[in-house]
């Protein structure tokens, strides 16, 4: 059974690509386009990963990735946030919110698809 | 028998007797050894009062008007009843600043003001002059009808005589003559003249005796008493209305006008002055002069009516004046040593007059008239010289010599027009004048210079036009038809009856309007402006001279005056007696004493009290209480306007440390909210790069991710080559107009943008504007409409920049708008103040609380409610600053649910001149 | 000793009863043609109050010495 992978971001093109790259490696993807539509989809049907922008409509990244992490039956989900944030302060907020990983925006695709693998278990 | 050379003889003895006298009063005090340093000497010299005026004058006045000569005699009974408090103030004044005159004392307390001192001293120069002439009328007047004894020939038209045989003009030489003897023999600093009080002294019971001595013959020699005389007078019907007064408003007016005219005068005539002020030896002789010299005023005048009433009845019918029947009656009754003894009585109560008036006046004349013009006068070279005694007893002789000629040239003149009375009144009235500035002065701390100065000139010109003038008319001097018809013949200006005020005799109508005008323009003044320091300083030290004075002979009389019960009251009206007896009962038995009553109220116990208080109510307040009380004298209303004065200095000055600190709070709250405010624009900063950078990056990801695809995937079809390509041009766009943007909104902001200003029809660049984002409007299935009023006129503005901001606001509109069934209105308008354009949206709408933001870089609402729009969030921003460069504004009205409007307005003028001056600085 | 704030109070009050004394109403109250022993009461009345308040100013001062 492939991999759920659930893209979070609202620049539509940047979902795009992300999207061509999840499916070239074989993952099954759904998309949402901002916080609140993210945790629906994750309650609808819980992914292995999210790959999850943080400046976002409705609700940011960063609170999309708590709730996440409030919910012990959400435990297995890894989350990778991507973000064009990059300061220092932002990727220690993520990670201690309990991301497993963050990548700074514009992003290697190689690099992004390996993490992406490796994190799944994938590789 | 009275021979001429008897009488001139007899005269010249007198004086003889009077100059030794003075010679010998003067060895005395320069031995140290002073023969008028007692109560007795000083009230008899205050009997100066009395002059030929009181000796003659008062027989005349009572035989045309009964009692009425009194209040000139009891209203300086009463005056010095208040000397205890009033004239003991002034000598204290006087002695402690040296003070020589009442000029001087003026020109003093004002600021040492020397206008002031010179405007004194002319009026009192001007208004005492009839009065001297009226002594040189009166001793010569004696003088020629006892030369025609045993007849009774009135002098009556000495002015038809040539002057060489006046006697009244030797009578005045010789006066000159012997005042200059007198008083100016050698200058002395404090301007006394002992030898001459003494003379005074003598010369005062001269002529009590001399009246007495007549009036006692006549009442109890030719008649039988004072009843006799007056039953006798009551059955001659002419007679019987001076024994009352009628009962008239007039008469009581008058009375009392004169009383109070005669109170003033004790004072303020320079001679007054002079004796009871300048020549007082000792304070303390005021004590028993308080009941001396009324007692020597009642003497006098015990005889008065008798005599007149006497005369009026031996002489009926023979036209004898009866202000010569203190001479006449003897004469008449060939009594010739009685006669000779009048005569010298009232030559006696002449020359003290003239000598000490005429000092006091040359003194006035010397020090605050003429050194002070000579002194300004470089070209003398006075500062130079060493020593000017010479030069201020020229003066003084001179003036001296000038102020008889000037008496005598009024008696010439205006001497026949009046009785002796009058004339003296009319004296009264102009010294009265110095009244509110010398009596305000010693009271009361506000008085000015200005006030002063103008009281005194006001007061002096009323007194001219109300007396003096008058005078002049009946000499004939002025056309009678002043008095009559008044002043350029307007009937409320006649001098004797001013403004229409009738039935006030002469005296009391001119003193009631120059006192009038005199008070209401000293305390007026006064008020009206401000005392300069030297002004202040000088009316601290008179006010309070009691207070400045504490020096040795204070602290001689406190230690008297001061009692242990008294300290004890005083510290206990302040702590509580319970409090006040612990403390002085601690006080005693260190000590040694038992009890506090067996303390002596010595320094250390003033001290100790002193202390005790200064806890309770503060140091400075203690003092000047224990001050009071060890002075025996109560706290002057002034004392504890001192007190509150220097408790509020002490409130303002914590009034001011407090708004200090209060200032020094704001300075600092100023600094911390300057400080946050940089902070935040720090913050702004850090934000808007980091918002900045987040702009750039999203665009940079996606050029990126969609080449790193196509790089690394060559074998991707060529629909989907296509597409991402298509992305990657987008995006590359995008990027580029953000930054274009940045750099533009830069260059804006730091004013170095390029402006191209020209008429720019607003209706036209709305429509062009429109046009070009129709392409928009389809693809969101978005309606438009332009509207626009008729006669919209032309705009200075940037062409271009006006459509960016349309194009702008329009692609705002579209993005907001609900998919298919937006609609966008446009309205251009012409308002009041140029044009107006909205756009109208029926999108979402915006909170009241973001429609500010929204004009901020990078505020996107919507960044967490709904859909984020494409955009790069410096479209509003740039917008409104375009619209303000043109000196319009930009703004939005709106309500959630109800869509937007985004409306600006351009100005007509104003804008367009800084466009076109940076285009050219630019091209 | 007597204080000397109390003299200067009691002169005022002298003072004070010698205006009231000689000036319009009282005095015009004795200006009428009466008279005792053959003099005018008027006469009599000025100079009696006259020497009252002598006398009475010499009270004051002189206990004041004492």
């Amino acid at each position: 059974m492939s991999k759920r992978i659930l893209i979070v971001d609202d620049e539509p093109n940047i979902v795009v690509s992300l999207e061509w790259l999840m499916k070239r490696e074989g993952f099954d993807t759904a998309v949402a386009a901002d916080g609140e539509a993210a945790l629906a989809a994750v309650a609808r049907d819980a992914p292995d990963l999210v790959v999850l922008d943080v400046m976002l409509p409705t609700m940011n990244g960063f609170e999309v990735c708590r709730r996440i992490r409030s919910e012990p039956r959400w435990s297995g989900i890894k989350i990778l946030i991507l973000t064009a944030k990059g300061r220092d302060t932002e990727v220690a907020k993520g990670l201690g919110l309990g991301a497993d990983a963050y990548v700074t925006k514009p992003f290697s695709t190689k690099d992004l698809v390996a993490q992406i693998k490796q994190m799944v278990g994938a590789a | 028998m009275l021979e001429r050379s008897v009488i001139v003889l007899a005269s010249f003895s007198y004086l003889g007797v009077l100059f030794a006298i003075a010679r010998y009063g003067d060895k005395r005090a320069e031995a140290g050894r002073s023969i008028i340093a007692n109560p007795y000497i000083y009230a008899l010299s205050l009997a100066v009062y009395c002059s030929t005026w009181t000796f003659y004058g008062s027989v005349g006045r009572a035989a045309s008007s009964g009692i009425g000569f009194l209040p000139v005699y009891l209203g300086p009974t009463l005056m010095v009843a208040l000397w205890w408090y009033v004239w003991r103030k002034v000598i204290r004044i006087s002695k402690t600043y040296r003070i020589t005159s009442i000029a001087d004392f003026v020109a003093s307390r004002y600021g040492k003001s020397q206008a002031l001192g010179g405007l004194v001293t002319v009026i009192a120069v001007l208004g005492i002059i009839p009065y001297i002439s009226l002594q040189l009328k009166a001793i010569s007047q004696s003088f020629t009808i006892l030369l025609h004894h045993p007849a009774l020939v009135m002098p009556a038209q000495a002015a038809e005589r040539p002057f060489f045989q006046d006697s009244a003009l030797y009578i005045a030489m010789m006066l000159a003559a012997f005042t200059i003897l007198f008083g100016t023999r050698h200058l002395d600093a404090t301007e006394r003249h002992e030898g001459l009080v003494a003379a005074i002294a003598f010369e005062s019971v001269v002529k009590l005796l001399a009246f007495l001595a007549v009036g006692a013959f006549v009442t109890y020699v030719v008649y039988d008493g004072v009843g006799d005389i007056f039953a006798r007078a009551q059955h001659d019907p002419r007679l019987r209305g001076l024994l009352t007064v009628p009962p008239s408003p007039a008469s009581y007016g008058t009375w009392a006008f004169v009383t109070v005219l005669s109170m003033l005068s004790i004072m303020f005539l320079p001679r007054q002055f002079q004796i009871s002020v300048v020549e007082n030896v000792d304070e303390g002789h005021l004590g028993k002069a308080i009941w001396l010299f009324p007692l020597y005023l009642l003497l006098i005048n015990l005889f008065v009516l008798p005599l007149a009433l006497g005369g009026l009845m031996l002489f009926a019918g023979r036209g004898v004046d009866a202000d010569t029947f203190v001479l006449t009656l003897p004469m008449s009754l060939n009594r010739d040593g009685l006669a000779l003894f009048a005569f010298l009585g009232g030559l006696s109560a002449g020359t003290g007059m003239v000598i000490v008036e005429t000092i006091a006046l040359s003194t006035m004349v010397c020090n605050d008239l003429v050194m002070p013009v000579l002194l300004r006068q470089r070209w003398l070279r006075l500062n130079e010289r060493r020593d000017l005694s010479g030069l201020l007893i020229a003066i003084r002789r001179l003036a001296i010599a000038a102020i008889l000629i000037l008496g005598y040239i009024y008696f010439r003149a205006a001497g026949e027009a009046y009785a002796l009375v009058a004339i003296g009144l009319i004296s009264f009235a102009a010294v009265a004048q110095f009244a509110p500035a010398i009596l305000g002065g010693i009271y009361w701390k506000g008085g000015t210079r200005a006030g002063a100065m103008s009281g005194l000139v006001a007061g002096f010109a009323v007194w001219a036009y109300t007396l003096a003038l008058p005078s002049f008319a009946k000499s004939g001097w002025l056309p009678r038809a002043f008095l009559t018809d008044g002043l350029f013949g307007i009937a409320l200006l006649r001098p004797l009856e001013l403004f229409g005020l009738t039935g006030l005799d002469e005296i009391s109508h001119a003193l009631f309007w120059s006192l009038l005008a005199n008070v209401a323009l000293y305390v007026g003044v006064s008020l009206a402006g401000r005392p300069a320091v030297a002004e202040r300083n000088q009316a601290a030290l008179f006010v309070d001279v009691f207070l400045h004075t504490h020096g040795v002979d204070r602290s001689r009389t406190w230690r008297g005056s001061a009692s242990v019960q008294e300290l004890l009251a005083l510290t206990g009206r302040f702590l509580g007696p319970e409090r006040a007896h612990e403390g002085f009962l601690a006080y005693a038995r260190r000590r040694g004493l038992p009890d506090p009553r067996a303390l002596v109220a010595d320094a250390d116990l003033v001290h100790f009290a002193e202390t005790l208080l200064a806890g309770a109510i503060g140091s400075a307040s203690a003092r000047v209480m224990v001050a009071s009380t060890v002075q025996e004298e109560p706290p002057t209303l002034d004392e504890v306007m001192d007190i509150l004065d220097e408790a509020s200095q002490v409130r303002a000055y914590s009034h001011q440390l407090e708004l200090k600190s209060r200032e020094l709070l704001e300075a600092t709250a100023e600094l911390r909210a300057a400080n946050l405010r940089l902070q935040e624009l720090d913050r702004m900063k850090d934000d808007f790069m980091s918002t900045v950078t987040h702009e750039l990056r999203t665009p940079l990801t996606s050029i990126r991710s969609f080449s790193e695809i196509l790089l690394d995937n060559p074998g991707i079809d060529a629909a989907e080559r296509g597409r991402f390509l298509a992305i990657i041009v987008k995006e590359t766009q995008r990027l580029s107009r953000l930054i274009n943007q940045v750099l533009d909104l830069s260059k804006i902001e730091a004013g170095s943008a390029e402006w191209h200003a020209a008429e720019v029809d607003v209706e036209d660049v709305v429509r062009e504007a429109v046009d070009s984002t129709s392409q928009l409007f389809r693809e969101q299935g978005v309606a438009v409409a332009v509207s626009a009023t008729a006669g919209v006129p032309a705009v200075r503005a940037d062409r271009d920049r006006l459509m960016q901001v349309m194009i702008n606001l329009l692609s705002n509109a579209v993005k907001y708008c609900p998919r298919g069934e937006g609609y966008v209105e446009v309205r251009v308008a012409a308002v009041a103040d140029g044009v107006r354009v909205d756009v109208r949206d029926n999108g979402p709408g915006i909170a009241r609380e973001d429609q500010e933001t929204i004009f901020e870089k990078f505020r996107r609402v919507g960044d967490t409610v709904g859909p984020r729009p494409p955009g790069s969030g410096l479209g509003l921003p740039i917008s409104r600053r375009i619209v303000e460069h043109f000196g319009g504004r930009l703004w939005v009205d709106s309500e959630p649910g109800r869509g937007a409007i985004f409306s600006f307005v351009l100005p007509l003028d104003r804008g367009a001149e800084p466009g076109r001056e940076e285009a050219q600085a630019a091209g | 000793m007597e204080r000397p704030g109390r003299t200067g109070q009691r002169l005022v009050a002298v003072f004070t009863a010698g205006v009231i004394l000689l000036n319009y109403p009282i005095l015009f109250l004795f200006a009428r043609p009466v008279s005792a022993a053959g003099v005018p009461i008027l006469y009599l009345y000025v100079f009696g109050a006259w020497t009252a308040l002598i006398a009475a100013l010499a009270y004051v001062i002189e206990r004041s010495r004492e």
